[in-house]
């Protein structure tokens, strides 16, 4: 007999968020025990809870089929496309107890669905669109090469589910963070040989609300089901910032710049001249945290920062391979 | 079996504000029967950092690391998370790119260096499970941490992006659910402490920048250990360990809560399973203090 095809199934108990804005005071989990076939994606789930179970059950979906993106939510704290997720793999992930939440609790309206408008808030302030004087008439198309095509780096394939930006530890903590889709939808114009759209970039760069307060978790990268890397784009906005001499002088940028300086000259890092060059005078603020650890052996003095061998090397190196300018 | 040789790409951290991570690593391989040469030629990885600012130039200078442990024939070992990803992710770049390697040959050329591709890059904590296998760790060890709840923080840049940690290290680990340091603790006879934020960023990158973003990650990860009756935490990763060790009163005052816990290095674990000193792995480096040993 072929084992191929065969559909296995398997009891799991899921705990299920259930919140309604208008009438609960607090959200509860509701419990169910279900058979689940090896077949199934985790959307199934929600379509039997809602059909078998309890029709006001409330949740996003539209096209089935990963395209749409409004069926985000989170399975044990793990943000996923409910109609792509199969679930085997959760069940092999986190075993027979799946927690399912929407992508955020805190702005949660009715079971899955969520306010998702400071997400599109921030996609908006972005102008993820192309600003381009247009020729009304054009003698023939506006061509783009394969090449220039390649720059987006797959960027505009993001359908905007919203799984990295609930992913995303500092958006849950700084409200200014325009968060991973947001950068993603930024580059992908940016990257846009026809695109000459002037603020983008400054705005993706500011402080406080741009690239540079990514911590650099790769949550992003880990949860997008359309694999675009978020992070990797953010990466490209730092870069083209420095590539466009727009890079603000403020200590994020000094921190990224001060590794070459310090690496030109020890090869290793000099840890506290980084911290100083990034800060300036601001650096005093670290004072009582830097007396302990100098009790405690955790601060190299100026002139015990350990060199690389073959410094004439790197030195060299840094010479000959860089690229950008600060 | 024959010796285990590694080249190990110490960073910047082990040299200078985590000194007991260096002392720790040294010790435990002594333990382990394994040989480290250090790549003293060896520049700072850039730490994610320089790469913002200049992608080639970080990957010319990650590129002529490993071509240090190529040189010796080795896999490289990393003791820092962070090294560990852009080492690899360097790797991973040039494998992938004939022509973003032939690039970087070129620089290398001009000071006599090539990037093969023939060294593996692993973190030390993986090579020990692979490679030294956790059965045989459990049976070397004489000090069994049995009276201590212990809870595993993994750091980011060991477990995502899983794709390419994958493929630095044969056992398996999920980028939700890892699981190298728990068996590692277990394997040394320790209680293992489950806690959502084990595998949650500790905000260390941003510290400079965002120092309020840093500090919310910092003080709700050892909150979220303390909440789960852990002991002491334990990370593969000298960044983690910086933020969750000397950053506590930063952190407290952030998420309003007192949060404070001894914080080991993995090496510092498996040391004091193995029969270490404290000394020998240099607890008497640590801001939180570690009163248990
Ligand atoms: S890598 Fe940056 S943008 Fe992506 S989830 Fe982490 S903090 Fe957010
Ligand atoms: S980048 Fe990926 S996860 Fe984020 S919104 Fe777009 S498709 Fe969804
Ligand atoms: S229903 Fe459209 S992406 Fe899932």
């Amino acid at each position: 007999m072929s084992t191929e095809h065969k559909i296995t199934t398997q009891k799991v108990n899921f705990k299920v968020f259930r919140f309604n804005a208008d009438e609960d005071y607090l959200p509860y989990y509701e419990n169910y025990d279900m058979e689940v076939t090896s077949e199934e994606v985790v959307l199934d789930i929600l379509n039997r809870i809602k059909w078998d179970h309890d029709g006001s059950f409330s949740y996003r979906r539209s096209c089935r089929h990963g395209i749409c993106g409004a069926c985000a939510i989170k399975v044990n704290g793990r943000s996923t496309l409910a109609c792509k997720e199969s679930m085997n793999d959760m069940v092999a992930l986190f075993g027979d107890e799946l927690v399912i939440e929407p992508l955020s609790i805190k702005r949660a309206v009715k079971d899955m669905i969520i306010d998702k408008g400071d997400f599109w808030g921030k996609h908006e302030a972005v102008t993820p669109y192309l600003v381009a004087d247009i020729d009304e008439e054009p003698e023939m198309e506006n061509l783009v090469s394969p090449e220039d095509a390649e720059a987006l780096d797959e960027a505009d394939l993001c359908i905007q589910c919203g799984a990295c930006h609930y992913a995303c530890p500092v958006v849950e903590i700084n409200e200014d963070f325009m968060g991973p889709a947001a950068f993603a939808a930024a580059y992908r114009f940016e990257s846009d040989v026809r695109d000459n759209a002037n603020s983008r970039l400054l705005d993706a760069n500011a402080e406080k609300q741009g690239v540079w307060d990514c911590v650099k978790c790769f949550e992003c990268a880990e949860v997008c089901p359309k694999e675009i890397n978020p992070i990797s784009k953010i990466t490209k906005l730092h870069q083209m910032a420095f590539q466009k001499g727009i890079a603000e002088d403020n200590v994020a940028v000094r921190h990224a710049v001060g590794f070459k300086k310090s690496i030109e000259k020890r090869g290793h890092l000099d840890e506290g001249g980084l911290v100083l060059y990034s800060e300036g005078l601001a650096t005093i603020k670290h004072i009582p945290v830097a007396l302990k650890m100098l009790k405690k052996g955790k601060i190299a003095m100026p002139w015990n920062i350990p060199t690389s061998d073959n410094m004439d090397e790197i030195k060299k190196l840094v010479k000959s391979s860089s690229t950008a300018k600060f | 079996m024959e010796k285990l040789r590694y080249a190990l790409f110490t960073g910047c951290t082990a040299k200078q504000s985590t000194p007991e991570q260096m002392i720790s690593t040294m010790a435990v391989a002594e333990k382990l029967g394994i040989e480290l040469i250090e790549l003293t030629e060896a520049s700072c990885c850039g730490a994610s950092h320089l790469q913002d600012y200049d992608d080639f130039l970080s990957l010319v200078l990650n590129a002529r690391n490993i071509a240090y442990a190529e040189k010796h024939g080795l896999t490289m070992v990393t003791i820092c998370n962070t090294c560990q990803l852009n080492t690899a992710m360097t790797k991973h770049r040039l494998d992938e790119n004939p022509k973003l390697k032939a690039k970087v040959n070129e620089k290398l050329a001009e000071v006599g260096l090539e990037y093969k591709g023939t060294s593996e890059i692993t973190h030390f904590l993986y090579a020990i499970i692979d490679d030294i296998g956790l059965d045989k760790i459990k049976e070397m060890v004489v000090a069994p941490l049995s009276q201590f709840n212990i809870a595993p923080f993994y750091g980011c840049h060991n477990i995502r992006p899983s794709e390419l940690q994958n493929k630095t290290h044969k056992t398996p680990e999920s980028a939700y659910r890892p699981t190298s340091l728990d068996d590692l603790i277990i394997a040394c006879g320790g209680q293992n402490v489950d806690y959502k934020e084990k595998s949650k960023c500790c905000g260390f990158h941003v510290e400079l920048q965002a120092p309020h973003t840093a500090a919310v990650l910092t003080g709700n990860a050892i909150a979220g250990a303390m909440d789960e009756n852990a002991d002491w935490m334990v990370t593969p990763c000298p960044l983690c360990h910086l933020k969750l060790d000397t950053q506590t009163a930063h952190a407290s005052e952030a998420i309003g809560r007192e949060v404070e816990l001894p914080v080991l290095h993995m090496q510092q674990m498996v040391g004091l399973a193995l029969g270490c000193t404290p000394a020998e792995l240099g607890l008497n480096h640590h801001l939180a203090k570690v009163d248990f040993v």
